[in-house]
């Protein structure tokens, strides 16, 4: 749809009213946002993953995230051969400036995590007064000014993907850039991606090309016996990978 | 290991909690012993094990209360709280315990005495006497009688309040299931046990303590019944912790490979060494000793505090190795992290050694209020009847 000058007049003022809500915190309540029409997760290709640690910087940059913590991380798997119940994983500073040259010999790959958006998740189910929720969109979040900070989340995720903030005291995740993805953008980390090894997808919109992928492709969830409703799907993934 | 799992997130006062709280529920256990069960033998111990239990009980809170990121915020687990999480419900097992249970049956098992110090004793003492009695000054002999017939009942009431309580603690970590080295059915039922012995031993250790300062004669045969039955709970709870030991060995899930690693090396001190061998196998052997060989009353009394003050230690090695062995490795199963335990700090050892020293104060405060003494506790009042049974 081409933008003429009259086209932008009209929609401005429609995105003002949408910022708003945005902004409030209500998303839902913006004409041009419905919670209940969406249900978020992510594609992680991990073929594609190169471990430049673009994705973890973005982060970083967009979030606030005190240095040492990591709402998104790139884990390097090292597979000797047939010790595929062993491997040697690293992850300096989260992946965040790449990853030196790679060992020599047996299977190596990258392997992007991130919180998992569980729809059965434990993180929230343990929080003592419900500050961590799962929005109507499938989002795994926490409120900031209702956290306790009794870490009880941090221990119940088996993900390791929580952590509490120095600076706020309270519990910290990756909030699938809320802030972006309901103003129609992109997560920071996809945003940045050079290769497309991670895609934001939308399980309700049946346009989504991840029925496709997801149709046409093996994947699967990390550590499925944990029964978390895991919403990050893995192509491509390694039977060490846990 | 996960980036984030750096960090360790449950400090020594997080070890704190589960030991006191087990130490309230095991020493009022040892008291619903002389209520319920009729073991006149321990009767010299039934108040004081209701005190020391109050005591420790008030102190529970504060530990979590300091490592709370937003201490303040704490109340809302009690206004606006979340029903499926394990911790917002303990809030509400804890209160029910505190005041439905402990502070009701301390209340009408001193009832009379109360009444009777606040029309005896003058100044500020009797106005503390009068606002303990809540306005009901009626010490007839009805009345003592319903008093006795309700702390019965609420004694009834509270041996399975005081199970809850401890068990409760124990499917707090048990029920946490990303963690293989607390995610165990078991774990409720081990606390339960490991709470009675921890309990039981602290009262005996406390009663053999105050009766020396207050150079009276220890009753042997109180003391023989008390450090019997900590055998017998201690063989069950040590019987039950081999048995998880024995089925995580042969099982041998994926975790076992890091767990076994772990306790060979970062918990080879806390739980081989100072939980099983110290705290555990020489308490057992020890009371054992004094079932099977007879020993002078000196020698038994000796072996009592010394098995005592092993199986106190032990039990807190036990809370160690639980609330810290469960953070040291990673939930990948590939990496492990350390504790450093700061010392001035607010979760520190400082406070850690503060807030364990806390309970005593507030039971010698509760001693003078409240005299637990089986010779203390009879104040003459003219006209009263005698005091009941427990007095």
């Amino acid at each position: 749809m081409d933008i003429t000058r009259r086209r932008l007049l009209i929609l401005l003022p429609a995105a003002a009213v949408a910022w708003k809500y945005v902004q409030a915190g209500t998303p839902e309540a913006a004409p041009n946002y419905k919670m209940t029409e969406h249900w978020w997760s992510m594609l992680i290709d991990i073929p594609k993953c190169i471990g430049c640690g673009s994705c973890v910087r973005a982060c970083a940059e967009e979030n606030d995230v005190p240095e040492g913590y990591y709402r998104t991380w790139i884990e390097r798997y090292h597979v000797a051969d047939w010790k595929i119940e062993r491997p040697d994983v690293t992850s300096p500073d989260g992946g965040k400036q790449g990853f030196p040259p790679n060992e020599i010999g047996g299977k190596n790959f990258f392997v992007p995590k991130l919180c998992n958006h569980c729809a059965d998740s434990p993180c929230t189910q343990v929080c003592p007064v419900g500050a961590t929720f799962v929005s109507p969109d499938g989002v795994v979040l926490v409120d900031k000014s209702y956290c306790l900070g009794c870490r009880y989340c941090v221990q119940a995720c088996p993900y390791g993907c929580r952590f509490i903030n120095p600076k706020t005291s309270t519990a910290e995740k990756c909030t699938l850039c809320y802030h972006r993805i309901t103003k129609g953008l992109t997560t920071a980390c996809c945003e940045v991606c050079p290769t497309g090894a991670r895609q934001l997808a939308d399980l309700k919109n049946p346009k989504d090309p991840i029925h496709e992928f997801l149709r046409t492709h093996t994947v699967q969830v990390l550590k499925p016996h944990m029964a978390t409703g895991a919403k990050v799907f893995y192509n491509g993934m390694d039977g060490s990978v846990r | 290991m996960y980036p984030n799992e750096v960090e360790l997130q449950w400090s020594v006062l997080i070890v704190l909690y589960p030991f006191i709280t087990g130490l309230v529920a095991g020493a009022f256990i040892l008291a619903s012993l002389e209520r319920v069960f009729r073991v006149e033998a321990v009767k010299p111990t039934y108040r004081l094990a209701l005190l020391t239990a109050l005591a420790f009980l008030l102190v529970a809170p504060l530990p979590l209360q300091l490592h709370l990121g937003h201490p303040e915020r704490s109340l809302e687990m009690y206004l606006t709280p979340h029903r499926s999480s394990a911790m917002a419900m303990f809030g509400f097992v804890y209160l029910w315990y505190l005041m439905a249970v402990l502070l009701l049956e301390i209340w009408l098992d001193y009832r009379r005495d109360i009444v009777v110090k606040s029309q005896t004793t003058t100044g500020v003492t009797r106005l503390i006497y009068r606002v303990l009695t809540l306005g009901s000054s009626n010490i007839s002999e009805r009345s003592l009688h319903i008093d006795e017939r309700l702390g019965y009942f609420i004694t009834v009431i509270g041996i399975p309040s005081a199970f809850l309580l401890h068990g409760y603690v124990g499917f707090i970590f048990g029920s946490v299931k990303a963690n293989p080295w607390w995610s165990s059915p078991l774990m409720p039922i081990v606390f339960i046990f490991s709470a009675m012995v921890s309990g039981i031993a602290a009262v005996m250790l406390l009663y053999m303590v105050t009766t020396r300062l207050r150079r009276k004669e220890i009753d042997i045969r109180c003391l023989d019944t008390i450090a019997q039955y900590l055998f017998y709970v201690f063989v069950i709870d040590f019987s039950l912790e081999m048995l998880d030991l024995l089925q995580r060995i042969y099982e041998a899930d994926e975790s076992f490979r890091s767990l076994d690693f772990m306790v060979h090396t970062r918990l080879w001190v806390s739980q081989v060494i100072i939980q099983i061998l110290l705290g555990t196998v020489t308490p057992i052997l020890l009371l054992g000793l004094t079932q099977v060989v007879s020993l002078t009353g000196t020698l038994r009394k000796r072996i009592y505090t010394l098995a005592g003050c092993l199986t106190v230690i032990g039990i807190f090695a036990m809370r160690w190795n639980v609330v810290i062995g469960g953070q040291l490795f990673s939930k990948s199963f590939l990496g492990y992290t350390t504790y450093k335990m700061a010392f001035a700090t607010r979760e520190g050892l400082l406070t850690a050694i503060a807030l364990m020293l806390l309970p005593f104060p507030i039971l010698w405060v509760l001693v003078k209020l409240l005299p637990p003494w089986p010779d203390a506790g009879s104040v003459p009042a003219s006209g009263a009847t005698p005091a009941h049974g427990t007095s």
